[in-house]
């Protein structure tokens, strides 16, 4: 048994499930959704571990219905040239929150966007919550979860009416445009459209 | 007036019947003779130098915009067609050449570049996805870029060779040389139908969206 799983299990005990060794050669982890926050930090920070490059996050939804959702979570330690697999499970009959890890890698911030986007999974204590690939007043649900069809929700001339109003230039959060240098450069009117935080709407749909 | 028809005739040699204009009395004689004469060499005129120095304004997404690349590069080399000058900016362009997928979230992106466009302005879909959506039948995917803009030729592929991009380059020189600056119609900006901003009625973006090939054994779920 990989020794990080053994001492995950001695430090955080009932908080970490089963851990299983993949033909891949990675091992992965279960951890209870309360607990992840003090797992990701104990791996980070513990010296035989230190595991401080967060690769990706991504998550699975499996066509047995019945099964959770998984957020996992895929760790590197660069100087142990180790890997590790972390998954959190969801009830999908639940609320689909787990705790952002963007307090201890920075580098989860988008990456959690984008879980967020496509799966519709909160990332409680993110500082900057939005969608990332879709744009931010899509409305359609969350692209791959299982329920979503193919096509999308809507018909394609309502799919290109809305595309069509979106706002391109409103693509940005109010604090990524006043860090920029050119802000106090813009004409007034956008800084003002910046400082009520608008971000585009589509015609029609309030 | 031999002079003129001559001069007229050497001009128009290839778009209209040399002979037929030189020994039909009634269009010689006609006394509008001179007038369209006059117009058609000034179309003639400024149809060669339009169409002879086009602009283009790549609009590369995907795998096609490599194919475009090797069509501008030194083997294919669009600049024989008078394309010589990419105009990275749409202010300073003829022809807006999408090459790729769209995406939705590219719709109105791609719409203000055409807009910002000056007249007289031309538009190339490159690939199969442009044109239709392509293998990518799905929720992020614009199903044929003729939904946002008004587009004058398909270019068929996946991606096209550079060859069939510079056939479609010659098709619309083609089509450049046909047409007229006296025809009002022909270069008025387009407006869209309503406030929403489509430039189809909502049916015919549907129909023309339409899954086809393997894609309609697929569903749209209620």
């Amino acid at each position: 048994m990989n020794p990080t799983a053994r001492a995950l299990e001695a430090t955080f005990g009932n908080a970490i499930g089963r851990a299983s060794e993949l033909r891949d050669g990675w091992t992965s982890v279960t951890v209870r959704a309360d607990r992840l926050r003090d797992v990701m930090a104990w791996l980070r920070d513990t010296p035989e571990q230190r595991y401080n490059y967060l690769v990706d996050i991504t998550a699975v939804e499996y066509r047995d219905r019945e099964r959770p959702l998984e957020v996992v979570y895929l760790l590197r330690s660069l100087e142990r040239k180790s890997n590790l697999r972390v998954k959190v499970e969801l009830d999908p009959r639940g609320e689909l929150a787990v705790d952002s890890v963007t307090p201890l890698w920075a580098g989860a911030d988008w990456l959690e966007r984008e879980v967020f986007d496509m799966f519709g999974i909160v990332f409680a204590g993110h500082p900057d919550l939005r969608r990332i690939l879709m744009w931010e007043t899509y409305s359609e649900g969350y692209p791959l979860r299982k329920d979503f069809p193919l096509r999308g929700r809507f018909s394609r001339a309502e799919q290109v009416r809305q595309a069509l109003n979106v706002n391109p230039e409103a693509n940005y959060s109010l604090e990524e445009l006043s860090i920029a240098e050119s802000y106090d450069e813009l004409p007034a009117d956008m800084r003002e459209r910046l400082r009520r935080g608008e971000r585009g709407k589509v015609a029609g749909s309030e | 007036m031999a002079s003129t028809i001559s001069l007229d005739a050497f001009l128009l040699d290839g778009v209209i019947d040399v002979k037929h204009v030189l020994e039909t009395k009634e269009i010689a004689g006609s006394p509008n003779y001179h007038l369209t004469s006059w117009k058609r060499l000034v179309d003639w005129a400024v149809n060669q130098s339009r169409a002879n120095s086009l602009w283009p304004m790549p609009f590369g997404t995907a795998c096609c915009a490599i194919e475009f690349m090797a069509t501008a590069a030194s083997r294919y080399d669009i600049a024989r067609f008078g394309m010589e000058r990419q105009a990275f900016s749409p202010r300073q362009a003829d022809v807006l050449i999408c090459a790729g997928r769209l995406p939705f979230k590219l719709a109105p992106v791609i719409r203000r570049i055409y807009d910002q466009m000056p007249q007289p302005k031309w538009v190339i879909s490159m690939g199969a996805c442009a044109s239709s959506g392509g293998i990518f039948d799905n929720y992020a995917m614009v199903q044929g870029i003729d939904t946002i803009v008004p587009v004058d030729v398909y270019v068929p592929g996946c991606p096209p060779r550079p060859e069939g991009l510079l056939y479609g380059i010659l098709l619309l020189h083609k089509k450049i040389k046909g047409e007229s600056l006296f025809d009002a119609m022909r270069r008025r900006d387009e407006q869209p139908l309503d406030e929403h901003g489509l430039r189809l009625p909502p049916a015919e973006i549907d129909e023309v969206s339409e899954p086809f090939g393997n894609s309609v054994h697929q569903f749209r779920s209620a």
